[in-house]
């Protein structure tokens, strides 16, 4: 099966494609700049469809996709660590790094008690070492709940 | 005479107390970083680098504990090579060919003492080839114009995608992805906005702080989530470690020749530790009288690629501190560093920052000591680190990741942009283009593109300018031959030998 090359080729051509459209929108200055700020955009985006065009027609054999249960575990870390992004700065340290932590160590490992201790321990050990070690100015808690 | 008061420049700035506590912790944190299996020298230094910062490290200090932590980890590659025979990253894999079946044979301490006297041999001597050799380096990089340096980061590009990836286009791919990023934000001539799409984050353009812990650390972590953190416990046992005085004679002229093959892979752009502890090894079988005991435990199996790989790092940073292009994927990261430090590395380093360079060097002898000192009396203390499941590990690395990043700056949008990196560096290693050209491309990006349009101001936009001087012609020359040449030496470097017992997983 050489598909995974096939659409990775589509993907580069269309992505490349889009670069060089957007390229061809810079506004140029007024500078004496033979080069102007279009020229190197477009070369990457040239080579970059020629790379396409390469994969399109001589893709490689596809490599070993997890199965359909590890795409779930992936899809579920990568929801908690755009979650985690969001949470950090209004919710403090403790609670959504122990919530994340939790979660991976679930997806790396699926037994719940030690994912729940390492999501905890984690989160209390490294805010320790964060802040009292190294003198990092991050909140335990939500900043409103006025403790520490 | 110059050399000597550099150096006791350098002594000056690495042996204050502070320096030297970052030196030896930068080693013992870089010992247990590489001794982990899955994560390598670059993986260390990229999660570690957003830390550095928040310590609030100067330059020197900063450069001086991510070197440690480079060299450590060189070190700690070998001791899951040799006691459970997965090679924490790449140049590490040759050592599994004669260290784990030694282990088996129920002599893992000799091994370990072995290939850790050959690593300190190996980097040792690179350092010293290192301070021998930059200063020359730095004073030829000076006539280098703009066509020069635009030839010779394209030589960079070439010579280490060529070697990273099993094909050349995917190789280019993964430049081009980097180049692009660089592109975002403004425009240095102009000063307009580039591909920011109206977005205000982007105009500062992409971190590559952040591009380089998400497509390293957070990538590594959805790697160990497919795999369900699949791993083997420690399968020998190690038994008292005394140091075998026989084999270390034995092996010494085998130390010093693969020491000089691995500094000279190292120097060559792109090449790195993966090639010089191959060539190593080969050469090293290929001299050998017992060329059959190779492959089954001979002690010198285990020193020619642990010299060889040491001696490569210490060679990669010539490169990386005389002309500003990285020898390896970590000295890519350490290039980062340098850069957000404001250090921009190249010829004028050498004179404008000298404490800062021999500084290092210094700092390198004596975080070299450090390590032979821990890795031989005190390797039991990181076998033990091998026993920390993945389950702890993983989720503990993306939060200190995290953490890094955020006290950086502050801002969710660049957590957004590392997770994102994450999801691209595990689809682009999935599909086998490499990673590192992409880092590459986002921190040459914008010099790059810099050295092509003053070179085209200087000729009014005559392109046959890059191909003006003997110097230009020449990079031009190797960037092909590099991007050329492992079409066809490719079976021959990526068919090592294989080791007695397979490999319980794909070393990559």
């Amino acid at each position: 099966m050489t598909r995974s090359d096939r659409i990775l080729g589509l993907v580069t051509v269309v992505a490349a494609l889009a670069y060089l459209a957007s390229a061809a929108q810079l506004e140029t200055s007024f500078l004496s700049d033979p080069v102007g700020p279009r020229t190197f955009p477009y070369l990457i985006g040239a080579v970059a469809l020629i790379c396409g065009l390469v994969f399109l027609f001589r893709p490689d054999p596809d490599p070993e996709w997890p199965a359909l249960k590890s795409w779930f575990s992936l899809a579920a870390a990568v929801v908690v660590l755009v979650l985690y992004a969001y949470a950090l700065k209004p919710l403090g340290f403790l609670v959504p790094t122990a919530v994340t932590g939790a979660v991976l160590s679930y997806q790396i490992s699926p037994r719940a008690v030690p994912a729940l201790i390492a999501g905890a321990s984690l989160s209390v050990g490294l805010f320790a070492v964060f802040k009292f070690l190294l003198g990092l100015s991050l909140f335990a808690f939500p900043r409103w709940l006025g403790w520490f | 005479m110059e050399l000597l008061s550099n150096l006791a420049l350098g002594f000056s700035v690495a042996l204050t107390p502070w320096t030297l506590a970052l030196a030896v912790g930068g080693a013992f944190i870089g010992t247990i970083i590489g001794a982990l299996p899955g994560l390598g020298p670059s993986n260390g230094v990229a999660i570690l680098i957003p830390l550095a910062f928040t310590f609030g490290l100067d330059a020197t200090a900063a450069l001086v504990l991510l070197t440690s932590v480079y060299y450590g980890a060189m070190y700690g590659g070998r001791i899951s090579s040799i006691l459970l025979n997965i090679p924490g990253d790449e140049p590490a894999m040759m050592t599994t060919l004669d260290g784990y079946p030694m282990a088996r044979q129920g002599r893992a301490g000799d091994a370990l003492v072995i290939s850790g006297v050959a690593s300190f041999v190996g980097a040792f001597l690179a350092t010293i080839g290192l301070m021998l050799l930059a200063p020359i380096l730095a004073r030829v990089a000076y006539l280098f114009g703009p066509a020069e340096y635009f030839a010779l980061y394209l030589l960079a590009f070439c010579t280490l995608g060529g070697i990273a990836s099993k094909n050349q286009a995917k190789a280019a791919l993964a430049s081009c992805i980097g180049l692009g990023f660089a592109m975002i934000g403004l425009d240095n001539t102009t000063g307009m906005p580039r591909f920011t799409y109206g977005n205000l984050h982007l105009l500062d353009g992409v971190d590559f702080l952040v591009a380089i812990v998400g497509l390293f650390a957070i990538a590594e972590v959805f790697f160990f989530i497919e795999s369900h953190g699949k791993e083997s416990a420690i399968g020998v046992k190690l038994e008292k470690v005394t140091i075998p005085v026989r084999d270390i004679l034995d092996s010494g002229w085998t130390m010093l020749r693969s020491s000089a093959i691995g500094f000279i892979a190292g120097v060559l752009p792109g090449a790195g530790a993966s090639l010089g502890s191959f060539l190593a090894y080969v050469s090293e079988k290929s001299l050998a009288r017992d060329k059959e005991t190779f492959g089954q435990g001979n002690p010198r199996g285990v020193a020619a690629p642990e010299a060889g790989n040491n001696a490569a790092a210490g060679g990669a940073l010539v490169p990386m501190l005389t002309l500003g292009v990285p020898g390896s994927g970590t000295t890519a990261v350490l290039l980062a560093l340098l850069m957000t430090l404001n250090i921009t590395p190249g010829p004028t380093l050498f004179t404008d920052r000298p404490e800062v360079v021999w500084g290092l060097i210094a700092s390198l002898f004596i975080a070299n000591i450090v390590l032979l000192v821990m890795n031989v009396p005190l390797v039991k203390i990181f076998v033990r680190v091998l026993t920390v499941p993945s389950w702890v590990l993983l989720p503990g690395v993306t939060m200190v990741s995290f953490v890094g990043i955020y006290s950086l700056s502050g801002s969710y949008f660049d957590l957004l942009m590392m997770v994102g990196f994450g999801v691209l560096g595990y689809f682009l290693r999935k599909l086998d283009v490499p990673t590192v050209p992409v880092i590459l491309g986002i921190l040459l990006g914008n010099a790059m593109e810099d050295n092509l349009r003053r070179a085209m101001v200087i000729s009014d936009g005559d392109w046959v300018y890059l191909f003006s001087s003997p110097i230009a012609i020449g990079l031009w020359i190797f960037a092909i031959a590099g991007f050329v040449a492992p079409m066809f030496l490719r079976t021959l470097l990526k068919r090592p030998p294989q080791p007695a017992t397979a490999l319980p997983n794909d070393p990559d």
